[in-house]
Parts: structure tokens; C-alpha cells; sequence
């Protein structure tokens, strides 16, 4: 029996060992070769200090060594923080202090971003996947780590409450929040959603979606769950080269966005696409608009549709079972097994059908706050009826059916969902005011058909300014990753204002229509 | 002709992605995914401007890295499509 993450990796390995457990390009690997090195980096982690509970950070493209190091880590007692490899420097230093990390585990293709930290952060001992054995000093090469260590698990202390991972998120306050998620949240939900998708060890299935984004973190953990195979790709950029994956590799589950799934339809419309063997295909992270379900069988006739919602503070909230996709288009479902659901309206009460209110969520899978953030987690996780307990409430906006079905109306916080992504307006405007030149910015998400929503900022300039929208663009793609960065910016005299001073984004939003 | 071909494509994403005219910022062999210049929206912005600009046609089968993921790349791919042009 599992009751840690890694166990999962241990007992497919022991039962399949010679079964592929992932395929990342060029590169196959069985259960017994994952599991070898995860127990080589885990004693490597152990040699350089790592203890029960620390931190253990990845800054890594979607590689074989990033998702190995996931269970690497495990094994060695830590609990890995998987940071974006689009992630900028500032950025990065922020996540690496504020997990307070004791070990970095990176390559050699972003040591452009991460070298100078180095010097800053003498206690971070960095291991660098590189084919070349020059690195920085300070920097050691990861294979040379793993060279003489043991492929035997090391011992663990660890228990199932323990930390497992911190998994960074935008919020709308600014700074990125890491996620406390124990190995039994972790495993519970890892669990029902093995359930609802009906996985089975014959499945491949399919991740362009960074690990750093737990859509595409689960990907990796339910294939190693139910011992099928992950198919690891770096990403969507170029979709013929998926669409060969697709067909050469067998894949049958196929795991995607709506900016991925509206970039499928516009290919398929050029020329028509198909894809027979996937069995399932899955939406989260915005929601799929309703004519997508059809349009994606022609492409998909053999699949399941799971439209879904969630949030990485419980993971997943609900799915709609595939077969309820005719009767309720528009639907996210119902709660994933072994949870539960609630619409409240402002006094707490349960809202009738066709009323809007904000959903609550209750199960094992409800993070454990935020780290060292317990203003912030006490914004989301509210007491629950027994003692002790808490719920996870989402401050988004929901409606139910007579059937008890969830309907997605909106947010109440002005974070902007751009490719799936979410992204703080705080995080952005912070960068914009930091630009010499610039004395006021607001940052509004404005539709757009690809990408859900898009990012566009209003600014006004200091009078000797010659600042254009290029510079401004490049000044913030210094800072931020590239999907955070306005696509327009609006010059304005001034930004208008409400009665207490602030920028009145109502008042910008008006401008737009 | 080539260098012209490639300087286009380089002017191009500079401006477009790293928002500079510093040519340094680029190197012709340098990967847009290696070096985080380019998402998945991005590379549909890039073969827009190579079929407006060149007058070339990418089908959906092209869209690879081996095609895209350079200048070098691109430069090499949209004279290999206008031969073809040429050819028929």
C-alpha cells in the first residue's frame, strides 16, 4: 500500500519493472531505470544535506530528469518546489528565499538565469544537468553527483502528513504563494482522479503542460500511479511535432487547455485532423467554450470529453462525466470522488438552483495553507462544521442545476486567465512601476479568442519620456514570463481616478467597449 | 539575398519578441525554446509574418522545430518552400 507519493513509484517498479514508464523524446526509460535514478539522486540530495521536510527547488524545462527528480527528491525526505522554466531571475530568487530552499536542482540551458544567484545565495548547493563538465564555480554537474550513489531507496522517516510539495501561484496580491500540499492530500486526489478518468496501465499519456503547473505535475503522477506511460514533451509550440508524438507513441490520453484546443481546431480546419487511438481527452485551467465539446470529437472520435475545474489549492473540484456532455454543454460537473461541493450565498447558506453563489470545497485534497502565509490562508480556508476542520473557499462564482450540476460564472478577484495561466494585474503593474519613466500603469485582462484572456496596460509617462511600447514591452519581458507580458500598452495623459484616489479600472473597462 | 533573408527573420523577432534592436540579443543559431523567447502563441505570430513576408504557405505538418526554432532554421525553411514554389 502507498501512503507516501513515492511508494507509488516503488511498487509499480516492483511489481513492473521492465514496463516504459516515460518517453521524452529521444529518450525511453522503464520503471527499474526511473526508480535507479531517483534513488541515486535521492542519496546524492542526503550527501549534500537534505533532511526530513526541506526544500528542494527544480528549475527545469519538461526533461526526464525533471520529472525523475520529482520522486528524487521524495525519496530523499524533501519536499520539491517545481518553478516555471520560463521564470525569470527576480522572480526565481524570490521562490528560492521564500521556500528557503537548501538545494537547486537546474540545466545548463538556464544558467543564463539562475548563475548569478550563485554568488548571491551561498547556502544553495546547485546540481546542473550538462552534457559539458566546465560549470561555474559553485554549480556542480549533476551526472558527476550521481555517479558512485547507491540505487537502493534510502531509508525514510517521512510520514503522510508531511509535506510533499510547495507549488507556486499567482494570487492577487502580488507575490506568488506556494501551495502546501502533504503526501496525503496529495495521494487522495491522486486517487479519485485515477477514478474518474477511468485510467488504466495500458494508458500513455500525453504532457506538453509544464510540471511546475500541477495540470501537468498530475499527468506525471498518475501514470506512475497506475504504472502506465507519461509521454513528456517540452511543449504545444510546435504542433506537428505532437501530432507525430500522438500517432508514433500510441497516446491515449490527451491533456489540454483551451488556448491548446483552440490551436487544434484552427489546425484542423486548415486540414482535418484525427487522432483515433486517444481515449480521453481532458480541459482544465479556463473554461472550454461550450461548441469546443463537438468540434473536438471530429478530431477526437474515439475520446471522452472531461470538461473539469479546479484550483491548485485543492487540485481538482469537479468534472463532468463524459457522458453528461450532450444534457449539460455548459457544465464543470460535479465534485471528484470522495469530495464535496457547496454553493453558499453571503449568510452561508446553500443557493437555490439557478442562484448565484461562491462554491466551497471539502476533502483530503484541501491544501494546507499557504507557506509562511497565514493571513493569506486564512483568507481561503474557512472553518468547517466538525472541529478543526476547514474549507477551501474559492471566491469564484458558481451557479448549480435542479441536478446539482456547477455552472462557472466568474471570479471575484481581478486575476486574469491568459493561456490558462493565471496572472496577478499587482504582479505586472509592480514591474511596470519600477519602469523609469512610467508615474502611473493599471493592467486590465481583455478577451481574446486564442488565449482566453490577454494582457493590456494603461499607462501615463513622465512628461520628458520617450518611452514606446517596445521598450516598455522588452522592460517588462526583463522581469516577467513571457505569457505575464502586456501584449498592448495604451499611452494615456492620465489614468483616471475613483473618489478615494485609486485608479478606476471600472472606468478603463469602459473605455474598452 | 540570404543574409538579407535571415537579417529580416532576426529584425523580426527582435522586435517582435525581445522587444530590442540590440542584434547581439540574438544569435542566428540560438533556439526559441532553449533560449524561453517564444510560447506556443508566439510561433503562429512568426509563420504569419513568414507567409505575408515571403509568400510561402506553411502547412500544418511543417510546424517543427527542425522548420522554426531558429533563424538559422526558418531562413533555411523558407528557401527550401520557395524552390518548391519555384519547382512547381
Amino acid at each position: 500500500m502507498s501512503r507516501l507519493l513515492q511508494d507509488t513509484l516503488l511498487v509499480t517498479a516492483a511489481c513492473h519493472p521492465d514496463d516504459t514508464a516515460l518517453i521524452a523524446g529521444d529518450v525511453r526509460m522503464s520503471y527499474r531505470e526511473v526508480t535507479d535514478y531517483a534513488c541515486r539522486l535521492a542519496h546524492a540530495l542526503k550527501a549534500r544535506g537534505v533532511r526530513r521536510g526541506d526544500r528542494v527547488a527544480i528549475f527545469m524545462d519538461n526533461t526526464w530528469q525533471c520529472a525523475l527528480s520529482i520522486y528524487g527528491i521524495l525519496l530523499a525526505g524533501g519536499v520539491f518546489v517545481v518553478v516555471n522554466a520560463q521564470t525569470k531571475r527576480d522572480k526565481l530568487a524570490f521562490i528560492l528565499r521564500d521556500s528557503d530552499s537548501r538545494v537547486l536542482l537546474s540545466e545548463k540551458n538556464l544558467l543564463r538565469v539562475f548563475g548569478p544567484l550563485v554568488e548571491q545565495m551561498p547556502t544553495l548547493q546547485v546540481l546542473c544537468a550538462s552534457e559539458s563538465k566546465t560549470l561555474p564555480a559553485g554549480v556542480e554537474n549533476l551526472d558527476d553527483a550521481l555517479a558512485d550513489m547507491p540505487v537502493q531507496p534510502p531509508l525514510q522517516s517521512t510520514i503522510s502528513l508531511d509535506l510533499a510539495s510547495l507549488i507556486y501561484t499567482s494570487g492577487s496580491t502580488g507575490d506568488p504563494k506556494g501551495v502546501m500540499h502533504t503526501h496525503q492530500s496529495m495521494l487522495f486526489v491522486l486517487q479519485s482522479l485515477v477514478e474518474y478518468l477511468r485510467l488504466e496501465k495500458t494508458d500513455r499519456l500525453l504532457c506538453v503542460l509544464p510540471l511546475a503547473f500541477d495540470y501537468g505535475l498530475y499527468q506525471l503522477l498518475m501514470a506512475v500511479y497506475t504504472g502506465a506511460t507519461l509521454v513528456l514533451e517540452r511543449t504545444f509550440t510546435y504542433p506537428a511535432q505532437i501530432f507525430n508524438v500522438l500517432e508514433n507513441e500510441g497516446v491515449t490520453v490527451f491533456p489540454g487547455v483551451p488556448t491548446i484546443f483552440a490551436m487544434l481546431l484552427a489546425a484542423h480546419e486548415r486540414q482535418p485532423l484525427c487522432f483515433a487511438e486517444v481515449k480521453r481527452v481532458t480541459n482544465t485551467a479556463a473554461a472550454l467554450p461550450a461548441n469546443f465539446n463537438t468540434r473536438l470529437r471530429e478530431i477526437f472520435p474515439n475520446a471522452d470529453i472531461y470538461r473539469m475545474y479546479g484550483l491548485t489549492e485543492c487540485k481538482r473540484v469537479s468534472y463532468l462525466p463524459p457522458e453528461q456532455i450532450q444534457q449539460k454543454p455548459e457544465s464543470v460537473g460535479i465534485a471528484i470522488p470522495g469530495t464535496e461541493v457547496m454553493v453558499l450565498d453571503a449568510d452561508g447558506q446553500p443557493v437555490k438552483p439557478g442562484e448565484v453563489g461562491t462554491l466551497y470545497v471539502r476533502g483530503s485534497h484541501v491544501m494546507l495553507g499557504y507557506w509562511n502565509q497565514p493571513e493569506k490562508t486564512a483568507h481561503m480556508l474557512k472553518p468547517g462544521s466538525l472541529p478543526g476542520e476547514r474549507l477551501l473557499c474559492t471566491h469564484d462564482l458558481f451557479t448549480v442545476d435542479e441536478d446539482g450540476y456547477l455552472y462557472f460564472i466568474g471570479r471575484t478577484d481581478d486575476i486574469i486567465k491568459s493561456r490558462g495561466e493565471k496572472i496577478s494585474p499587482l504582479e505586472v503593474e509592480t514591474i511596470l512601476y519600477g519602469i523609469l519613466g512610467i508615474r502611473e500603469a493599471a493592467v486590465l485582462g481583455v478577451p481574446d479568442p486564442l488565449l482566453g484572456q490577454a494582457v493590456k496596460a494603461f499607462v501615463s509617462v513622465m512628461e520628458d519620456s520617450t518611452l514606446s511600447e517596445g521598450q516598455i514591452k522588452k522592460l517588462c519581458g526583463d522581469k516577467l514570463e513571457a505569457f505575464m507580458v502586456p501584449k498592448y500598452v495604451t499611452f494615456l495623459p492620465e489614468l483616471p481616478k475613483s473618489a478615494n484616489g485609486k485608479t478606476d479600472k471600472k472606468a478603463l473597462t469602459a473605455m474598452l467597449s | 539575398m540570404n543574409m538579407t533573408m535571415k537579417n529580416i527573420i532576426r529584425q523580426y523577432i527582435l522586435e517582435n519578441f525581445l522587444f530590442t534592436e540590440d542584434e547581439s540579443a540574438l544569435q542566428y543559431s540560438d533556439s526559441f525554446l532553449d533560449t524561453g523567447i517564444i510560447d506556443s502563441t508566439g510561433v503562429l505570430e512568426i509563420i504569419l509574418f513568414i507567409e505575408e513576408t515571403f509568400d510561402i504557405k506553411v502547412d500544418d505538418n511543417e510546424m517543427l522545430p527542425s522548420n522554426l526554432d531558429s533563424v538559422d532554421n526558418l531562413t533555411e525553411f523558407v528557401q527550401r518552400k520557395q524552390a518548391q514554389t519555384v519547382a512547381a
